[in-house]
């Protein structure tokens, strides 16, 4: 695969170096063989390492996830794709009742090593039930670990951090986002940790955190508002659970100020998290509540309403004033 | 040991790809009304198909699953349901939502990203189409045991693909339906193409009918090219829901002659021949050459008949076209009976940001 790349491109290079390297990772689910995905994550994996590694399988969710269950009890990788966000309902009974507790009921006799990778995210003009962002629904469910990428590099070592983790994550995919900007991937074979955040700009005011495609919009309004001499500390979360609250309360202990963005509903989300526990734990720096720029408490509705639901640059340029302006 | 339970499935067609009668036809078709109404509606429902492909095209509409192939069972379902039955379709049955009472442009405002275009009085008590694969099933089976419960003469009818007989949901339906003896019957456009997982790697078993068998109910193959075929399984399954005798599964054999939507691209993974082949069996033709020996059809009605399409299409498409935009508020307005005082404060921030855009026509 020649460099630069996307990440729906890092996505597939990272699956392709470790099935190269492990014989017990499988890649699962439907249209990833023949097709190479509808998104084309897994495009050229079945002809390089054959049909018993790269599974095309029937049109059901709950036996993608019950199956890699079973498939990751016996020692085996599976690395599953659900085709969309919106379809992963019917896997839950297996994510939470099996694949998140299945160490710790046997208490460690058996475990759970496999991915679920998930394209998720609006903006595209999909059609219905192809737009949610339902990351918390995972990430408040203990003994899942719960990652997204943002930029072609990073979705590359996590996926092989995810990959080699012997305990389960839902990999989520940022498909908004999936081919906007390429950049150098070295295949090192380097994983990344599942437990940090990157802060991908440092500043003085305030403290931006994000994940996903709406890292695009936060680092526009950082941009804009650097013109305006506001510098902005950029933190994209990356691991949903565990977060790493370390190196947040740290940038709000430098910056008094915190602006939270995500396209998910506001309420019980993961930013709701995140703004606790700097209340728990950060509170006496903070200069000024933290806000929160997200989607609104309602159903993701189908694509001529997108605009009105996504939250914008000139959202967060807003919420980074008003907490600014504080007093 | 003994063989305590034998079944067998069976298959009907009526009429060959070449359209000739295969076996002696029922009565009905001795005469040309019901036949001739197939033929326009299935003609109608195929350039309607085409066009809403080329306004996808053109940004006009959002992604779309064609029904090209699938002609003949959404036609006969659409005419053999009663007003009084209930649809719970799922996202391949626009030509029979149009029958049912669906106006043109409010289906073409579904595609086109407005769920305005489910709040049509024209489907009465029908559903909105089912994208999660093969949910609608068991939704049908809750309709049905309203029926049943309330002492109805009513049926449920529910469509799905081959893909969606493999999730349990299908399943699951198919056995409380049997259990309870539901007033349900469930129709397979078996295409052959779940995107990209052919029919034979999708089930072991040499039909998907019998998966009514394990489920204590009616199963039966038909020709889903053949609309006599399909007209007599359905009307028997309809009148044995309605008369509380059961319900029912039909497997009809048809073909995706599309790509599964206009996102996706079957040429990555099926064959030319196998489509090529699969054209010689399509509905309309032989459906055709059926009318033009009988001579109820000819050269001057079919002209007549397409320009009339064309003028049909037009009108729904311009209605479709001219249909201002949803408000902002429609985004939450809609999500609770009432709305709850804790979703107010960003009702008015919706309002106070509301967006450009949201119309695409613009």
């Amino acid at each position: 695969m020649s460099n630069p790349l996307t990440i729906v491109e890092s996505v597939n290079l990272a699956l392709r170096s470790e099935m190269q390297k492990d014989s017990s990772v499988v890649v699962l689910g439907e249209d990833v063989g023949v097709n190479g995905g509808v998104f084309r994550a897994t495009v050229g994996l079945r002809e390089e390492f054959g049909i018993k590694r790269v599974l095309d399988t029937p049109l059901a969710e709950t036996m993608i996830a019950g199956l890699s269950v079973g498939m990751a009890a016996q020692g085996l990788k599976p690395v599953a794709e659900i085709q969309f966000m919106g379809f992963i309902f019917p896997a839950m009974e297996h994510l939470i009742a099996h694949a998140a507790r299945l160490r710790h009921r046997t208490r460690g006799r058996l475990h759970c090593p496999m991915v679920l990778r998930v394209p998720f995210g609006g903006g595209i003009h999909a059609p219905e039930h192809h737009s949610e962002s339902t990351e918390v629904l995972f990430a408040h469910t203990p003994g899942l670990r719960v990652v997204i990428p943002s930029s072609p590099a990073r979705a590359y070592g996590l996926l092989l951090a995810a990959i080699r983790n012997p305990d389960p994550v839902i990999f989520m995919e940022p498909k908004r986002i999936y081919r906007l900007n390429a950049q150098p991937v070295e295949d090192n074979g380097k994983a990344l940790p599942l437990d940090t955040c990157y802060t991908l700009r440092e500043g003085s005011d305030i403290t931006l955190v994000s994940w996903g495609a709406m890292i695009k919009e936060t680092l526009e309004a950082a941009d804009k508002l650097a013109e305006k001499a506001i510098s902005c500390e950029v933190i994209d979360l990356v691991t949903l659970n565990p977060i790493d609250h370390k190196t947040i309360l740290a940038s709000v202990a430098k910056t008094g100020h915190c602006v939270i963005i995500h396209e998910a509903p506001k309420s019980c989300a993961v930013g709701a998290e995140i703004s606790a526990t700097i209340a728990e734990r950060g509170l006496l720096n903070l200069q000024a509540p933290v806000s929160r720029v997200t989607g609104y408490d309602t159903v993701m509705p189908y694509y001529q309403m997108e605009n009105h639901y996504m939250p914008n640059t000139a959202d967060i340029i807003e919420a980074v004033t008003g907490t600014l302006e504080f007093s | 040991m003994e063989t305590i339970f034998t079944t067998n499935i069976s298959y009907s067609s009526y009429l060959s790809e070449a359209g000739l009668p295969l076996q002696p036809l029922p009565e009905w078709t001795h005469t040309p009304d019901t036949l001739v109404r197939y033929y326009r509606n299935m003609v109608l429902a195929r350039q309607l198909d085409n066009k809403i492909i080329a306004l996808q095209r053109t940004g006009q509409i959002g992604t779309y699953a064609s029904q090209l192939g699938a002609e003949a069972i959404d036609i006969v379902l659409g005419d053999l349901m009663e007003s009084s039955d209930v649809l719970i379709p799922y996202y391949r049955n626009h030509a029979l939502q149009m029958l049912r009472g669906l106006p043109m442009a409010d289906m073409l405002s579904y595609w086109g990203g407005d769920e305005r275009g489910n709040a049509s009085a024209g489907m009465g008590e029908d559903f909105p189409n089912a994208v999660p694969i093969a949910t609608q099933a068991l939704h049908a089976t809750g309709v049905a045991t309203a029926f049943k419960i309330r002492g109805e003469k009513r049926a449920a009818v529910t469509v799905c693909g081959d893909g969606g007989t493999s999730k349990g949901d299908f399943m699951e339906a198919l056995n409380v339906a049997g259990a309870w003896q539901l007033p349900v019957v469930f129709i397979i456009n078996n295409n052959q193409w779940a995107i990209s997982v052919p029919r034979s790697l999708q089930c072991g078993a040499p039909t998907l009918a019998q998966k009514a068998v394990a489920a204590g109910i009616r199963g039966e193959q038909v020709d889903g090219n053949d609309v006599i075929a399909l007209h007599e399984s359905v009307n028997e399954a309809l009148q044995h829901a309605r008369e509380g005798k059961g319900p029912t599964l039909i497997e009809a054999i048809s073909y995706r002659l599309s790509d599964h939507t206009t996102a996706d691209d079957a040429t990555r993974y099926r064959s030319n021949e196998e489509l090529k082949a699969a054209w010689e069996r399509e509905p309309i033709k032989r459906l055709q050459t059926f009318l033009h020996a009988k001579g109820w059809w000819d050269e001057v009605q079919e002209t007549a008949w397409q320009n009339e399409v064309g003028q049909i299409i037009q009108q729904g498409l311009t209605e479709y076209l001219q249909r201002p935009p949803q408000a902002a508020s429609d985004l939450i307005d809609h999500l609770y009976a009432k709305l709850p005082d804790a979703l107010k404060e960003q009702r008015e921030r919706l309002l106070r940001n509301a967006r450009q855009g949201g119309n695409h026509h613009e």
